[in-house]
């Protein structure tokens, strides 16, 4: 296992309206008073982070950042991650590489086939996994001493971990990065944000499913970007219905009573990129690391994957011509 | 302040506390919170439900209490939002206190790690005969902060795990279960959820997300299993309408409950919860 560098030295937990040990009141924030590590923030060094530029220059040779996210677990953020890197992957002139920043929960690993393999350590980095020629990923499945190793990490260490993905992968020339991210508005959220302020990302894929408890904590992911500054580039509804492979009747496993995806893209004036069915054989897939969409290019699923993936590269590439 | 080795104050007049923990999101920790909060209360008991995740909370949707606000109370904390006046069922997420429900919570690990202690110290839940703690994914800041605030409880009974069928959910839950073992939470059994779905149509039980895997696990890592839960759209509509359907028909929820095909299967499991906790 490769050593993870200290994010910090603190000597105690930091106490709850911690200013941050980076920020520019450290040390001398109400909250410091009394803590235990106060004379160690107050002495660190303060004022821009000095590997914000190592970042930069490390990810200069990426053309598009994407992250994909949503506030609700288990809406197929991992899978939608898995399919898209598999989708644009099929093009042989891009090159992709997935990065997965679900420090407690890796799940692209498997979903890509590659879980069994560790991380290698070179002169100019990290090297990223190869699924394939063209697509390589990143994710701390790759370190873990053992498959089932619980990561039970503070969130400054979950930082520390993401700083060093961005700045230590040698990812090479990428066309796309796409970045897979836990449940939730917290930490890694935060970080990863802010240490990809300056290098820029290209926007966020926002994914839900029907429901409304799903679209409750969309709408904090969505309030989110809005607040640290990231554009959505459109918003997934996946699986919104079910055919049954027995007699083809349509149910609404999950249904959308206030309006689903579609009627919440309206309302927080964000693009709708469409609806993509549940399709037993996608589970399958991803549990044998197979790309569903080689398996079954023809399933409605599949179209309808390839349809969100076409608008969004529009999206992106749109803009950025 | 609180003396090492004893139960916080908040808890002392609660019987039992279980958690319901999954590594994974969206595998239905929050349903199977309120579902074994429902069987309990059919069943008699005062029932408490507390919500720590707080980027995503679901319970006050859960329970249609969406309106509801926590208060003040004048000498003994928070008070917790009641379903009724018969203050059968105590809820507290902090969902409750935005004031817009699309606003978010985007805090980092030592605020939420504050705001969990808040909850354990500060509410007054009165006589309770459960406690059930609804748990982000995950094994992180919420986890270790509840597990810190649980440490010297004797009246944690243990945790519910949560799994849905595929592997990749599996994979997790066993993270999960490495956790538990760590911080020395007894698990009371590992449930399947999502497992299955039977077309209205034709009867069909098609395994959406595969079959089998929480039993294999339950079997791989020797814990009990509690069972499995099919997909049941009837549930996810009693949730989602369940303001228009109280008025429809003039029952509260948990009376709407005993009429869903999901009641039964949790009648089993509480079962086998109760058994192993006691």
């Amino acid at each position: 296992m490769i050593a993870i560098e200290k994010a910090n030295k603190l000597s105690a937990p930091e106490p709850e309206h911690c200013p941050g040990p980076e920020s520019n009141s450290a040390g001398k924030a109400d909250a410091c008073q009394g803590c235990a590590n106060k004379d160690i923030c107050s002495s660190l060094p303060h004022g821009p982070d000095p590997d914000i530029p190592l970042i930069n220059e490390r990810l200069s040779t990426v053309k598009h950042k994407l992250l994909v996210l949503s506030g609700k677990g288990g809406v197929g953020k991992s899978t939608f991650t898995s399919m898209l890197s598999w989708a644009l992957a099929a093009d042989e002139e891009l090159e992709i590489g997935a990065m997965d920043l679900d420090i407690c929960g890796p799940s692209l690993p498997k979903m890509l086939g590659c879980e069994k393999e560790s991380v290698h350590e070179s002169n100019s980095g990290w090297s990223p996994v190869y699924v394939a020629d063209n697509l390589g990923m990143m994710s701390i499945q790759f370190m873990l001493p053992d498959q089932d190793s619980a990561v039970i990490w503070r969130g400054q260490k979950k930082t520390g971990l993401i700083k060093q993905f961005l700045k230590d992968v040698d990812w090479g020339n990428l066309d796309y990065l796409i970045i897979d991210t836990p449940p939730g508005t917290t930490d890694e959220h935060l970080s990863v944000s802010t240490f990809l302020k300056d290098s820029g990302i290209d926007g966020a894929l926002v994914v839900t499913t029907p429901q409304e408890v799903a679209l409750l904590d969309v709408r904090k992911e969505v309030d989110f970007c809005r607040k640290a500054g990231i554009k959505v580039l459109g918003l997934v509804e996946n699986m919104s219905g079910f055919v049954c492979p027995n007699c083809g009747g349509k149910s609404r496993i999950f249904k959308p009573t206030t309006g689903g995806g579609k009627k919440l893209a309206q309302d927080l004036g964000i693009k709708f990129f469409g609806s993509v069915p549940l399709d037993p054989r996608i589970g399958k897939s991803c549990d044998s690391g197979q790309s569903f969409l080689d398996l079954y290019p023809d399933s409605p699923a599949s179209e309808a994957i390839l349809d969100v993936v076409d608008s969004l590269r529009d999206e992106i590439e749109g803009a950025a011509e | 302040m609180m003396e090492p080795g004893e139960t916080p104050q908040s808890l002392k007049s609660v019987k039992h506390v279980i958690l319901v923990l999954s590594g994974k999101g969206g595998v239905g920790k929050s349903s199977v919170t309120t579902q074994l909060a429902l069987s309990l209360l059919n069943k008699g008991f005062k029932v408490g439900v507390l919500d720590i995740d707080l980027t995503g909370p679901s319970m006050p949707r859960m329970f249609g209490l969406e309106d509801k606000k926590l208060y003040q109370s004048s000498h003994n904390g928070w008070i917790p939002a009641y379903y009724d006046n018969t203050k059968q069922l105590a809820v507290s997420s902090i969902g409750f206190l935005l004031n817009n429900r699309g606003n978010s919570v985007v805090w980092r690990g030592p605020k939420k790690t504050g705001m969990i202690r808040q909850f354990m110290r500060d509410m007054d839940w009165g006589d309770l005969d459960y406690l059930l703690i609804d748990t982000p994914p995950g094994t992180s800041d919420e986890h270790i902060a509840i597990a810190e605030e649980l440490r010297y409880c004797k009246n944690v009974d243990g945790c519910v795990i949560v799994t849905t069928p595929q592997l990749v959910s599996v994979n997790d839950v066993k993270k999960e279960i490495n956790f538990c073992g760590k911080v020395n939470f007894k698990i009371l059994g590992i449930l399947e959820n999502m497992s299955g779905f039977i077309c209205p149509y034709c009867s069909e039980c098609t395994n959406i997300f595969g079959s089998g895997g929480g039993k294999r696990l339950a079997e791989e890592v020797d814990l009990p299993y509690l069972g499995n839960v099919p997909i049941d759209p009837q549930f996810t509509d009693l949730i989602e309408r369940q303001t228009e359907l109280t008025k429809e028909k003039g029952q509260n929820l948990m009376q709407m409950y005993q009429d869903c095909g999901l009641s039964a299967v949790f009648g089993g499991i509480l079962k086998k919860v109760t058994s192993s906790s006691a």
